[in-house]
């Protein structure tokens, strides 16, 4: 299939799970979907169009957490970027590492840097954080504190100053 | 039989590499593996928020000793994508031949410490001297060493002048002779067939499950390259191979990346012989709000970057992956069943990051120099034949 036949079918197949299409450049889409769609949308693109996942990238956008999960369908170079966004009260979505083990472990990054759940995910420990780094703290989040006292005093921030 | 656990790490004895691996054994048998990163998380993504557009670049360049060009290659081709705009021409050469010449000097790095890891301490000194040829040029054409500083948003920072593409061009060529016995060192030494054919294969349905990247993929069969898949720079401009093997195994990480540097230095002698005039920088004025994805093909694969803007002179969000998050994960697939004897290579053969630069000569105590390279050599030679004569 070509670019322009992709964008169909997933527009057709995929009719009431897409809010948006921001057909950025040749080689970029955006698509915004419904959180309780990704699975099926994601599992079409990574195993029915053959694409390779790249990554997801999770982002605070103050009002609600964006999650964008690349895709790249190689023969047509074309990188397809499914968003969602989930609210800040419940924060959780379906996890895509029960279906293709690319998902596992950024999943379990974003677990611990942003906070979100990801649902039937086979193993959500942490991976880049310590074992002695708080619950309920996240440090990509907008709002996020210092909170290690001897980082305070090495570092010289201050306390109540958020990064930006 | 009974289970034991082997803990490696946190600090690699072999890889000198903060991670740590806990392998489940039945007597030489692996069972289980788990593998903790972290220990040296530097939070490189917040702080290149609290950056500029161009001070990032440099942040970001520190990243990895070795692959210090492909993130920012990636990261200046994620902001251009933001606005969106192509650079321009002669810039795109150079950022093609800084890119290749860091795909080869890694290469050959990778390819002594492969043989280091097997005991086969020839290879790792003829690949690690090859290597500094590579560095040489980089020195020539960059100014440095490593960490080139060669990228911004919007171009290149240094012109490469006349001369020292000439000289750089006959450099190259002369490493070809080493590079080609090395090849066959490779091919032909039926110690390495023993301890690299069959061991920790990674088929081609779990390379694309767990979308391996870069030598790893290509192994497994997968024909993975953004470099042709996505051509950025001056890749489409020739023609060149794109190196894919079937078995999956160490051997054919190896015979990837082996022929994979004969595919660059081929790259590289074009875009220099060929290199456009005209400007090198698009002078970006300012970036306008939006969000935009760079991907590039590091020498261990592919390296994404997804930058947003929200109009301001700093991003609003940076994500950087290396290819390495990627191909770690296989390590679980490719290690179990095999003999504990064998993990080392069987990681080594997914190139995890190192970094790590020594030079050396001999010198007097008034820094005259001694000996030369070939004279080292002679010398070892000699050596080699007194002890087989069975005087030492």
């Amino acid at each position: 299939m070509n670019r322009e036949e992709i964008l169909k079918d997933l527009t057709k197949k995929f009719k009431a799970d897409i809010i948006d299409i921001f057909d950025k450049t040749r080689k970029r889409v955006y698509i915004e979907i419904k959180p309780k769609s990704l699975v099926k949308v994601a599992t079409y693109i990574f195993k029915d169009q053959k694409a390779r996942f790249n990554i997801a990238t999770g982002r605070d956008a103050r009002d609600y957490i964006e999650i964008l999960y690349h895709f790249t369908v190689e023969d047509i170079n074309l990188l397809i970027s499914l968003r969602v966004k989930l609210a800040k009260d419940k924060l959780e979505i379906d996890s895509l590492a029960p279906h293709f083990k690319a998902a596992d472990w950024i999943e379990r990054e974003i677990h611990e840097l942003l906070g979100v759940n990801f649902k039937g995910h086979p193993d959500l420990r942490r991976l880049l954080l310590p074992e002695d780094w708080p619950e309920g703290v996240y440090p990509l989040r907008a709002d996020y504190e210092e909170w290690d006292p001897q980082a305070v005093r090495d570092r010289g921030i201050e306390k109540n100053k958020k990064p930006k | 039989m009974a289970k034991t656990i082997v803990p490696i790490g946190p600090y690699h004895p072999l890889q000198e590499e903060p991670e740590f691996f806990t392998l489940t054994v039945e007597g030489e048998k692996v069972v289980d593996v788990d593998v903790q990163v972290g220990y040296n998380h530097r939070g490189i993504e917040k702080l290149s928020e609290m950056k500029t557009f161009d001070q990032s670049t440099f942040v970001i360049e520190r990243i990895c000793g070795i692959c210090s060009t492909s993130h920012p290659y990636a990261y200046t081709r994620a902001v251009e994508d933001i606005i969106p705009m192509e650079v321009p021409e002669r810039a795109k050469f150079i950022r093609t031949v800084i890119a290749e010449g860091e795909r080869l000097h890694s290469h050959l790095l990778w390819l002594g410490l492969a043989g280091h890891f097997l005991g086969y301490n020839t290879v790792y000194m003829w690949a690690w001297k090859l290597r500094e040829e590579i560095l040489d040029v980089m020195e020539i054409l960059s100014g440095n060493r490593n960490n080139y500083a060669m990228f911004k948003p919007g171009g290149v920072r240094r012109d490469f002048a006349p001369e020292d593409i000439e000289a750089s061009i006959k450099k190259i060529d002369s490493i070809v002779p080493t590079l080609e016995m090395l090849r066959k060192a490779v091919m032909d030494d039926p110690v390495l067939h023993a301890r690299t054919k069959g061991v920790g294969i990674l088929t081609k349905e779990e390379a694309i499950d767990y979308s391996a990247l870069g030598p790893t993929s290509r192994a497994s069969g997968v024909a993975r390259d953004v470099r042709k898949d996505s051509p950025y720079g001056a890749y489409d401009r020739l023609d060149w191979d794109m190196i894919v093997t079937e078995t999956g195994d160490v051997f054919d990480k190896v015979v990837v990346r082996v022929l994979e540097m004969f595919e660059s230095h081929k790259i590289m002698k074009y875009c220099l012989k060929n290199l456009p005039s005209g400007e090198i920088d698009a002078n970006i004025k300012s970036i306008p709000p939006g969000e935009g994805i760079g991907h590039i093909e590091a020498p261990r694969g592919e390296t994404f970057h997804y930058v947003r803007s929200d109009g301001t002179n700093s991003p609003e969000r940076h994500k950087v992956r290396a290819p390495t998050f990627m191909n770690l994960p296989t390590y679980k697939s490719t290690v179990i069943g095999e003999t504990i004897a064998d993990t080392t290579i069987i990681l080594a053969a997914i190139d995890p990051c190192y970094c790590c630069t020594e030079r050396m000569a001999v010198r007097d105590i008034k820094g005259k120099k001694l000996y030369n390279g070939e004279e080292l050599i002679r010398l070892s030679q000699e050596k080699t034949e007194r002890i087989r004569r069975g005087k030492r």
